[in-house]
């Protein structure tokens, strides 16, 4: 192995994992605070209640998130030395406003928001959760406007042989970030949705407190649905967008190697073969790709061969086709448990407004099972971004294997690597452990911690005393 | 002053007040094991900090964030270099912050057992890792002409290295203590600056001896002795003013002392590096300075403005919520 790949294998493995949590937390906490607000609104305890138990389970949640996030702020020093100093100039600013403006947000307000049920009013308290709410999205909101520099760099100058940045707000208003932004966050409140859907539909299969779980799924579906249109809709706008930014890109997620026909029809189904750069069998919906593309039925899309003489002819010789099968496979994985998610808010929101829920086990059933699969979109959706832009981390600017530390030998990444991936493991036990117990356990142990919440003043004599 | 130079004040400020909060983070992480008696003890401890801690984490997160920014090849040279060393403070800092929130979610022995390891590790780690690593930049590591830095064990951990990640962890330790008698009641309060009045000749002698070989092993007394000489006699003052409230029984005066002392020490060490960030041993022209390290005129402004307008509000809302907790911890009233 040398040190490109384990320094690739462990990026890649510490930011999935990562991810996994990131979108958990920004829709869990969004819900929380749409339930806290109810509370607040209409003065109903069952919303405190619900609060507090969906907010039980995103501070689990969220504590792995923020752990697995510290890393992320490191590695592009650690292992990508040459990287960091190509583009540090401007990559370096959106990451340390996301610190500046959204981490100290987050976790100063997350902490009020655990300890002060008690100790703040019931408006100050709800501000708090929806500036943790607002947090998040900020965070995603930089986080991603550095990813945009990498997939379409913008705002920039080549100068001392670095790119220097010469407009900050090109990067906020760099077209990719336009598109890819609202994608990630309608797929974060869906992620947060479904995982509330997929636990009540738990409770609800063993009759476990009916009403309070029949509430928060049917507030959870009512997101699901918005949100899931929404990813939808925004993903469209970036595929449309992708063919401007990256055909390259574009034309590997279809698999396709020569110039499509016009009106270009989209694969469901290919066997790719990579060696002799073509598709074995194909399943293809005819005038699917126009329309993906452009909105039309008619319009051709460039095939990875005639983009591979475009882009020797601009950068020199290189292989600039990125990994074919997982770039096609993870864009049909991301996009069908997609279109599953839509159907299956549907259908909830249907069932529930029948009033036939309860009776629909199998459905159920199949909404705890569905837990799943917005992490597998988010996952998929990122491998098909990252490993369609290869070779290049900066799309045009730099390549992954220049990006690389000189530095570090093969020994420390192994070690590195072995360290982290036994640490994530453990964490995945402990979380999915403490995720089952907590649900288990429902809603019935929130009162016995309240009852030990009256305190004494210590500052009052009596009262130290008493204590000594 | 040149941008450049503002910028490294920030990452100074960053740092400074990273190890005035997450030191006694870490101190009271260490006192969990050293004070704490029982699981009530600890528990009592745990929340002394338990709004807080995650915020001043990150200090440290924005300081790497400013390194980033503003220097992108002291981000690229010390992260890259200082490799391993980094692997533990991640692995300490993982491990610690998910061991405050899953401590008390099991009522088992074992369970609690493992997060208290973990507390421990997770706070002595990264206080003395970060000790050997500004010890060892002050004293100079071999970075070549490309700005990269190729370092052995030897490099990284020496005599004077471990003396000052030794000396860092227990000023945090001291810290955490102090801290601990404004923040809680009764008994464990009393043992806290019982703890803390022995602690304090400890650090007072680990300074001493850590100055000492400062003056042997780097140019902290000769590059610039008007500021770096009363800054140290600042320090000794700190403390000796810190032990004397601490036995008339005035903590609070006895933490801002400490505290300052902290400050002071981690100051000192960024004015005795500037206008270099990292010292190469390879000869003088291969240091990294706040000149050659640093991104262009136009970023460092936008960065600036950025930071002038944020960090007003950042330290609005930090020190409301520490106004909102300030009762002390009575065992009363415990979320961890």
């Amino acid at each position: 192995m040398t040190e490109l790949m384990l320094a690739r294998l462990q990026f890649g493995a510490t930011t999935i994992f990562h991810f996994l949590f990131v979108p958990l937390s920004i829709g869990l906490v969004f819900m929380v605070a749409l339930m806290e607000t109810f509370y607040v609104v209409k003065g109903q305890e069952i919303y405190k209640r619900m609060a507090k138990f969906w907010g039980h389970l995103f501070l689990i949640n969220f504590a792995v998130g923020v752990v697995t996030g510290i890393i992320q702020e490191f590695q592009f020093g650690m292992n990508w030395s040459e990287y960091s100093r190509f583009v540090g100039d401007v990559f370096g600013a959106p990451l340390a406003i996301e610190a500046l403006l959204a981490f100290f947000m987050e976790s100063t307000f997350i902490g009020l928001w655990i300890f002060g049920w008690d100790r703040l009013s019931k408006k100050v308290h709800l501000l708090c959760i929806w500036l943790v709410s607002l947090g998040t999205v900020l965070s995603a909101l930089w986080i991603l406007a550095a990813n945009s520099f990498m997939q379409e760099p913008v705002g920039f100058v080549m100068n001392n042989g670095r790119a220097e940045m010469n407009d900050f707000f090109a990067l906020l208003k760099n077209p990719q970030l336009l598109v890819e932004f609202p994608h990630v966050i309608f797929g974060a409140l869906a992620t947060g949705a479904f995982f509330i859907g997929g636990v009540s539909a738990y409770k609800l299969l063993r009759k476990q407190e009916a009403e309070f779980f029949r509430r928060s799924f049917n507030m959870a579906m009512v997101v699901a649905m918005i949100a899931g249109v929404g990813v939808a809709f925004s993903g469209h706008e970036q595929a449309q967008h992708l063919m401007e930014s990256q055909p390259m890109k574009m034309a590997a997620s279809e698999a396709l190697w020569e110039d499509s026909g016009d009106p270009a029809s989209w694969n469901l189904f290919s066997i790719v073969d990579v060696e002799n750069q073509e598709n074995k069998f194909e399943i293809s919906i005819p005038y699917a790709l126009s329309y993906l593309t452009y909105e039309e039925f008619s319009g051709s899309v460039p095939g990875m061969l005639t983009l591979q003489e475009q882009y020797e002819e601009k950068y020199g010789e290189g292989n600039y086709i990125p990994p074919v099968k997982t770039t096609f496979w993870s864009f049909r994985i991301m996009a069908g448990a997609g279109l599953i998610m839509i159907l299956a808010a549907s259908a909830a929101l249907w069932y529930s407004f029948k009033e036939q829920l309860m009776e629909k086990r199998f459905f159920l059933k199949l909404m705890v099972a569905l837990i799943s699969f917005p992490f597998l979109a988010n996952t998929a959706g990122w491998i098909m971004t990252e490993i369609g832009r290869q070779p290049w981390t900066v799309f045009g600017l730099m390549t992954t294997s220049a990006s690389v530390s000189p530095n570090v030998s093969v020994a420390s990444l192994l070690f590195s690597f072995i360290a982290f991936t036994l640490a994530y493991t453990a964490l995945a036990i402990v979380l999915v452990y403490l995720f089952v117990r907590e649900i288990k356990k429902g809603t019935e142990h929130q009162g016995e911690k309240e009852d030990r919440h009256e305190s004494i003043d210590p500052f009052e004599r009596e009262a130290y005393h008493t204590w000594n | 002053m040149e941008l450049s130079e503002l910028w490294f004040l920030l990452v100074a400020v960053l740092f400074i007040g990273f190890f005035f909060l997450e030191g006694f983070d870490f101190g009271v992480g260490m006192a969990t094991r050293f004070l704490g008696r029982n699981d009530f003890d600890r528990r009592m401890m745990i929340n002394t900090i338990g709004p807080f801690w995650d915020a001043n984490e990150v200090w440290l997160l924005t300081g790497g964030g400013a390194i980033f920014a503003a220097f992108p090849h002291w981000y690229a040279t010390m992260f890259s270099g200082y490799y391993i060393p980094f692997v533990f403070v991640l692995l300490a800092l993982i491990g610690r912050g998910v061991a405050f929130e899953f401590r008390g979610k099991v009522h088992s022995l074992k369970w609690t057992r493992t997060w208290d390891w973990v507390i421990l590790f997770g706070s002595i780690l990264p206080p003395f890792l970060f000790g050997v690593l500004f010890t060892s930049l002050l004293r100079g590591m071999p970075i070549d002409e490309t700005m990269t830095l190729r370092a052995g064990f030897s490099d990284f951990i020496n005599l004077y290295t471990v003396t000052g990640g030794v000396t860092v962890t227990l000023l945090c330790f001291l810290h955490g203590l102090v801290f601990l008698t404004i923040r809680t009641v009764g008994d464990l309060r009393e043992r806290a600056r019982h703890l803390a009045e022995r602690l304090i000749f400890i650090v007072l002698g680990m300074l001493i001896l850590f100055v000492g070989m400062s003056y042997l092993e780097t140019d902290l007394f000769t590059y610039r002795p008007l500021v770096t000489l009363p800054m140290v006699g600042l320090i000794v003052v700190s403390y000796v003013v810190s032990i004397l409230a601490l036995r008339k029984q005035k903590d609070g005066l006895s933490f801002v002392m400490s505290g300052l002392g902290i400050m002071l020490t981690v100051a000192t060490i960024f004015s005795a590096l500037f206008p270099r960030v990292m010292v190469s041993s390879l000869g003088s022209t291969f240091d990294l300075t706040v000149y050659n390290a640093a991104s262009g005129a136009y970023s460092l402004k936008v960065m600036t403005i950025v930071a002038m307008t944020l960090l007003p509000f950042v330290l609005g809302y930090q020190i409301w919520s520490y106004y909102v907790f300030r009762k002390r911890v009575d065992g009363k009233d415990m979320v961890y």
